[in-house]
């Protein structure tokens, strides 16, 4: 092959982020092995886009003004006890049954009451653009915080980091696998070179298919080729080759190997009307997801591995006049795996009143998600404090550790 | 004029248009362009979608037959009424995949390249889906149909025509919102709901950034209320629904008497804003010419904008006629759907060709396709439509998926695959390059000729 990964990797340092670490740590301008990765454990973040509506998956129902706020939407799972109690303050929505065994053996794990920075004008899109970004301010970086985390480790690869589908929080300076299930390449070797020479005098296409090319040759997991004979017997059901559950398994995959972080998203949050259907279903899309996860990591994987489950807002308190919930401020963080100290929700509540509210509409946050995110990094990886704080999430005071690893 | 200088007639069907085609007649000039987007609307006349009338007797039906079944369950009758649910189903998904076919022809086959797209960017501009099966199919007749021929007039009308469709009230919730102080919120316990009002706020007019507040999406939300559509397909406003009294959005008030009038006055003030003119003017600009357009090129479209009165010829005018709009360097990477799109166009399928694919072909070659690249017909995630940048186009598995796609399907959507080096000619006529040709010319087979062809970061750019 006329390529290899050294140069595909030279030429991912031509996307430059404007903040992080410096680049001589990593092995990029050096030449590059392929042994070990840089620390054992994994991490799955999972992008919950729309704003997930933290007060209905995760109920303050010890709260004395919850039921008032969300008569609709929570009163008459709370009257038939069809939601899960969790700790005699919270229950959990319905449709996360599958996800109590978790629970249970402390492997699901809740942060409420946190945020980003982002205030007041409610957007998506600003609101993942800063979620993914890390940063105080909307527009202050151009990569993503998990990038930016990978620039402050020695020893990261092409392949430490996947991003399924296009995931902001992973884009930067840092190498980063890009794949899909479906993408394997299928061409004679005379073909490649002609493509490759046809690619060259465009930087960013040569940069991209030579990844793809080097992505390509390894992706031979039989399961995932729809024409490849003889599926993995020890699956039985077939998974879907779309969605978020192909990009879990896809993701569980990579994680066995050397591969340990993983990102992608979950989309259809947007819960302004009919909440009670379209949230359930969302979340027991989000149960397959983590349940796919954790039987195909298997225990040993599963049992250093926590999965990050984040959005860009919460909703209003109140639910809106058409059975769903219009945009807010606090939510929830969900999390999960073996490496994870769950059975609890941790987070300081700021109650429901009127006045406790932001804005007198929103759950006030009670802490910054970064904040979050940077503890459970500081423990999967070997990264100071103060990288975390100045490079990874730049101006976060991490604060006092919440322990939310095992 | 300077503008004259540096027209390319490749440029205007690559980057105004959907590529060049063997078939077709390019503009010669910006005069060319220009009269034929105020000529008559030839590709719609040669390959008509019907309106939302039609679409929404399908609705009705299908509301019909479910009440049918429902009335029949645990009866004699229900399997037959259950059969004619599905029968009909299938006949609205046929009717879908039929004006689908449609569009591509229109933009494939037609004349008017430019029109084609400024629909296509208004469509996504407004993005609106039918959320569930009953209303799937009126995103085609919404856009092709209904927006359509706005697209050339003044923007404060396509505002209007598109915030009040059914199609936009059902996607954003608007039908569902009631005023909070309105006889109805009482007798059916509903009130105000936010999402049409920010997103009216946020994607259609101001922007983001623009100078707007909670109360001012409040407002707007509670001005909105009355609005409401029948599932035929019509656009009602219900007064009982509506919050009494005057609405305040930027500073203005609106009102008192709840009714169309009012929300028209504000859609049409927000539409004059300045905030509106910049972020239109942005937004079209990277559209056509590049991720981080020329600020000139973006003031001369705003000043366009302002100056007649949020007439969209104008604008379309002053970007064609922006020495930034002719710059030789193809930019943009082409989202999946318009790189398919020109292909086809490249390789002159016609009307016959995708009919005898069949539903089956038709799901092979494009539906899943599509959906691997991430760009699924007709369903954008979110009211923000597809992503311009080039980087959510150009990633790996993108990129690969591409390649399967122009490998393999070429030779099954015609009949006699050409010559790859002259096919090189027909799709990027001036820009074909030196490692291109000799490519073209080495490929094994014809079939991986033209799929080299396809892939050349020429023929993914424009």
């Amino acid at each position: 092959m006329v390529l290899n990964r050294r140069n595909f990797l030279a030429q991912s340092v031509l996307r430059s982020g404007v903040l992080g670490c410096s680049l001589a740590a990593s092995p990029l301008i050096t030449p590059v092995s392929f042994a070990a990765a840089p620390w054992d454990h994994r991490l799955v973040v999972i992008i919950l886009r729309g704003g997930m509506d933290g007060l209905d998956v995760v109920r303050p129902t010890g709260d004395p003004h919850f039921a008032a706020l969300r008569p609709g939407l929570t009163a008459a799972d709370v009257a038939s006890g069809a939601d899960l109690d969790l700790d005699g303050f919270y229950r959990l929505h319905p449709a996360l049954a599958p996800l109590m065994p978790l629970w249970r053996s402390g492997d699901l794990g809740v942060v409420h009451a946190v945020s980003t920075p982002y205030r007041d004008k409610r957007s998506h899109f600003e609101g993942q653009d800063l979620l993914e970004a890390g940063t105080l301010n909307v527009g202050a970086a151009q990569d993503g915080w998990l990038n930016r985390m990978l620039q402050c480790v020695p020893g990261v690869e092409g392949e430490t980091a996947f991003a399924l589908g296009q995931m902001k929080v992973l884009e930067g300076a840092a190498p980063v696998a890009n794949w899909h299930p479906k993408a394997n390449m299928r061409i004679s070797p005379q073909t490649e070179q002609l493509l490759v020479h046809v690619m060259e005098g465009d930087p960013l296409f040569e940069a991209t298919l030579n990844e793809a090319i080097s992505l390509s040759a390894e992706a031979t997991d039989p399961f995932f080729d729809p024409e490849a004979k003889g599926m993995s017997g020890d699956m039985s059901p077939r998974l879907p080759q779309y969605g978020p559950l192909a990009l879990a398994a896809y993701a569980a995959e990579r994680l066995r190997g050397d591969t340990r972080i993983a990102a992608f998203s979950v989309n259809g949050w947007d819960t302004h009307a009919r909440q009670r259907e379209r949230l359930g279903r969302r979340l027991s899309d989000l149960a397959e997801v983590i349940l796919t996860l954790q039987a195909r990591l298997g225990a040993e994987v599963w049992g250093k591995t926590a999965v990050v489950a984040m959005t860009e807002f919460g909703r209003t308190a109140r639910e809106n006049g058409s059975k769903g919930t219009d945009h807010g401020t606090g939510g929830a963080m969900l999390l999960a795996g073996g490496a994870v100290r769950g059975g609890r929700v941790f987070g300081a509540w700021p109650g429901l009143e009127e006045g406790d509210l932001y804005d007198r509409r929103d759950l006030l946050p009670t802490a910054d998600v970064r904040s979050a995110a940077a503890w459970i990094l500081r423990g999967i990886a070997p990264l100071t404090r103060a990288d975390l704080e100045a490079k990874v999430f730049p101006g976060l005071d991490m604060g006092e550790d919440p322990g939310l690893l095992s | 004029m300077y503008s004259l200088l540096t027209f390319s007639t490749a440029l205007a069907e690559i980057r105004f248009g959907y590529g060049l085609s063997p078939r077709t007649a390019a503009p010669v000039s910006v005069a060319d362009m220009l009269a034929r987007l105020s000529g008559p609307d030839l590709n719609a006349r040669a390959f008509p979608i019907p309106d939302l009338k039609a679409a929404g007797a399908l609705s009705a039906e299908r509301r019909r037959l479910l009440r049918a079944q429902k009335a029949q369950a645990g009866q004699a009758g229900y399997e037959a009424a259950t059969a004619a649910v599905n029968a009909q189903l299938k006949q609205m998904n046929q009717t879908r995949r039929r004006w689908a076919g449609q569009v591509m022809l229109r933009r494939i086959a037609g004349q008017d390249g430019f029109r084609e797209r400024l629909v296509a960017f208004w469509g996504d501009h407004f993005t609106a889906l039918g959320k569930n099966q009953a209303l799937r199919h009126w995103a085609t007749p919404y856009v092709q149909t209904d927006l359509r021929p706005l697209v050339t007039g003044r923007f404060a009308d396509l505002l209007t025509a598109a915030v009040m469709h059914p199609l936009m009230l059902h996607y954003l919730d608007q039908s569902r919102s009631v005023g909070p102080d309105s006889p109805a919120a009482q007798q059916l316990g509903l009130g105000l709901n936010e999402n049409l009002a920010r997103e009216v706020l946020e994607l259609h007019t101001l922007g983001v950034d623009g100078p707007y507040a909670q109360q001012d999406v409040r407002q707007l939300a509670a001005l909105f209320t009355g609005l409401g559509f029948r599932v035929k397909g019509r656009r009602v406003f219900q007064p009982n629904r509506a919050q009494p009294g005057a609405e305040v959005v930027l500073g203005q008030s609106y009102g008192p008497e709840p009714g169309l009038a009012p929300i028209r006055a504000a859609l049409e003030d927000l539409a004059r804003h300045p905030a509106t003119a910049r972020h239109l003017a942005r937004k079209l600009a990277v559209h056509f010419i590049s991720d981080t357009p020329p600020e000139p090129l973006i003031t001369a479209l705003e000043t366009a904008y302002l100056d007649h009165d949020t007439a969209l010829f104008p604008v379309y005018e002053a970007l064609l006629q922006h020495p930034d709009a002719w710059g030789a360097q193809l930019r943009n990477v082409k989202p999946p759907l318009d790189f398919i799109t020109s292909a086809l166009r490249a390789l002159d399928v016609g009307a016959a060709d995708l009919s005898r694919l069949g539903d089956k072909g038709l799901r092979q070659l494009f539906d899943l396709p599509l959906r691997a690249l991430g760009q699924t017909w007709e369903r954008p995630d979110g009211p923000d439509g597809w992503p311009e940048e080039d980087t959510a186009w150009l990633t790996p598995p993108g990129l690969a998926i591409r390649l399967r796609w122009a490998m393999a399907a070429p030779v099954r959507l015609i009949d006699q695959l050409p010559d790859p080096s002259s096919f090189a000619d027909t799709a990027l006529g001036p820009f074909v390059e030196g490692r291109l040709r000799f490519a073209a010319a080495a490929a094994e087979t014809r079939k991986d000729g033209i799929g080299l062809v396809l892939m050349s970061p020429a023929f993914n750019r424009r």
